[in-house]
């Protein structure tokens, strides 16, 4: 045996963190440079560092603030709704198979319908308001959490409702004690799914519907009669900021809550 | 207290049918352990699921307490092989006991006395805010046992459950349900392929046959009531229990034994 003695390299949270910041410092460097070099025009790509201080001056813009609390208010009714809807649902279609087969060729036909393309039918039936892009986000948050609770259902350990019926429950109860918690995780990930999903359905339905407010909103205002870029690259730097705290914050939730599901792992 | 009378079982119909109990019967009387082993897949799991009421059998009587046993019956708990699958991963080791009692309805106080004397008779105080994932194999199968104590049966039906485990704590966990079985009076039926862990448990051993699976006899197990590991397993008397339940299981007397074909060939 060698008597040199390998140092594990470790490859902890902190130097990932780290290399990320640096791609996004560099991505950044070379915008800024691209603009102020006048390789690509001001108008179309601003610097960067005017982009990033209309970006922090958004940040603290009441008027802007409230544009951020009406789509996180139609992203959150929306999101609360389907799961509302699809985790029931999914828990009782997963768990019989007649109901299931029954209702999926409904599932089948609704499912590939992008809601993108629902918007001037809801348009129609809801308006232009919060109750519109309430229905977009709804229909499309439903999908990743009903069919992940399905599959979730699916694959409740047999054993485990062995046991509960020996313990005389009846089948509502197994439905709620045992299938419900055992498919929990992966109807979590279907939720965070579709937060992603409805935050991008919301700011496209305000932007296609012209909403009274919203982020999508802001950024058709902003853009539209030779607006400022820089504003409008902001607006869109917030929403993707918000997409990443959202996502960020729900796999914080899913270790906190599922840490029992290490063992799954394996 | 629990009665099996000519049960018998065909899996599936008509030219697919596969008679895998052909006749059973035997009864299990309070306070007893029973252990009924056999060849692997001769159909224990099969019998055991019937007696639980999980499944029914497509012939015979069967009753618990003098009732005929369509569903699961009340007064009976199950420990699986599989305590991996059977404990619930998300519950710690105390919820994990205290799942089968919320709807008895029980004082606060009643409850968590259940809890925590089932706790010391496994040996598990001090681990009940543990998850399962967090635990041996044997602790596992210690939880499970408790939750079953916990919930007061009148019989305790055991599906080959130290099969998983190794040796060793196979050992303390055989132990563990003799130390049970005395602290609680507990009636229990046990089943298992292992020859030396049925005599070793039981005070009576139901011999069963190869499928389709009839009993091929019943013998009585006269070993004293303290058993030891070491001292039980050297007692001649045992050993030639064992010999004789192994020899039965090879070779059982019986004019209605159907010759396996390859054995004509």
């Amino acid at each position: 045996m060698s008597a040199v003695a390998t140092v594990p390299v470790r490859r902890g949270v902190t130097p990932k963190v780290t290399r990320g910041l640096i791609g996004v410092a560099v991505l950044l460097i070379l915008a800024e440079s691209v603009s102020r070099l006048g390789i690509i025009p001001g108008n179309i790509l601003p610097p960067m560092s005017r982009v990033l201080l209309d970006t922090a001056g958004l940040i603290v813009d009441p008027e802007f603030l409230h544009d951020v609390g009406s789509t996180l208010t139609a992203w959150a009714i929306g999101l609360g709704i389907a799961i509302l809807v699809a985790v029931p649902l999914g828990l009782v279609l997963g768990s019989f198979r007649i109901a299931y087969e029954a209702s999926s060729a409904v599932v089948e036909f609704m499912r590939p319908i992008p809601s993108v393309a629902l918007i001037p039918l809801a348009i129609l039936v809801f308006g232009q308001g919060t109750d519109m892009k309430i229905a977009l986000v709804v229909y499309a948050s439903l999908w990743p959490i009903f069919f992940n609770t399905v599959y979730g259902v699916r694959d409740v350990d047999p054993v485990a409702k062995e046991t509960a019926r020996t313990f005389r429950l009846s089948r509502v109860g197994i439905l709620a004690r045992v299938s419900l918690p055992y498919a929990a995780p992966l109807a979590a990930t279907g939720v965070r799914i579709s937060a992603a999903i409805a935050l991008i359905v919301t700011i496209s339905a305000e932007l296609l519907a012209g909403s009274a407010s919203g982020i999508g909103s802001y950024i058709l205002r902003i853009s539209s009669g030779g607006g400022d870029t820089s504003l409008v690259f902001a607006g869109t730097i917030v929403a993707g900021l918000l997409g990443m705290l959202i996502n960020f914050v729900l796999v914080a939730i899913e270790r906190k809550i599922f840490a029992w599901k290490k063992e799954g792992v394996a | 207290m629990l009665n099996i009378e000519h049960l018998t079982h065909t899996y599936g119909t008509g030219a697919k049918a596969h008679l895998a109990l052909k006749d059973i019967t035997f009864a299990v009387e309070p306070g007893e352990l029973v252990s009924i082993v056999g060849p692997s897949g001769c159909g224990k799991t099969t019998l055991l699921r019937t007696m639980a009421g999980l499944m029914r059998p497509t012939g015979g009587d069967l009753t618990f307490l003098g009732n005929e046993i369509t569903s699961v019956p009340e007064g009976l708990a199950m420990v699986f092989q599989d305590y991996r699958g059977s404990l619930f991963p998300w519950l710690s080791v105390e919820s994990n006991v205290r799942f089968p009692l919320k709807r008895l309805g029980l004082s606060k106080a009643d409850l968590d006395a259940r809890v925590s004397e089932s706790l010391v008779a496994v040996g598990l105080t001090g681990f009940e805010d543990r998850f399962p994932f967090q635990l041996s194999g044997g602790m596992q199968q210690r939880v499970a046992i408790a939750r079953a104590l916990a919930y007061r049966p009148k019989i305790l039906l055991m599906d080959e459950p130290f099969a998983s485990v190794d040796a060793q704590t196979r050992e303390d966990l055989e132990d563990l349900v003799l130390s049970v079985k005395k602290k609680f009076n507990m009636t229990i039926l046990f089943v298992t392929h292992d020859i030396d862990e049925s005599v070793y448990l039981a005070d009576r051993v139901v011999v069963l046959s190869k499928p389709p699976t009839f009993v091929v006899t019943t013998l009585d197990i006269p070993l004293s009531d303290n058993r030891d590991q070491i001292e039980t397993k050297e007692d001649p008397e045992f050993i030639r229990l064992r010999g004789e339940v192994a020899r039965l299981i090879r070779h059982p007397k019986s004019d209605d034994v159907t010759i396996p074909v390859a054995d004509v060939a």
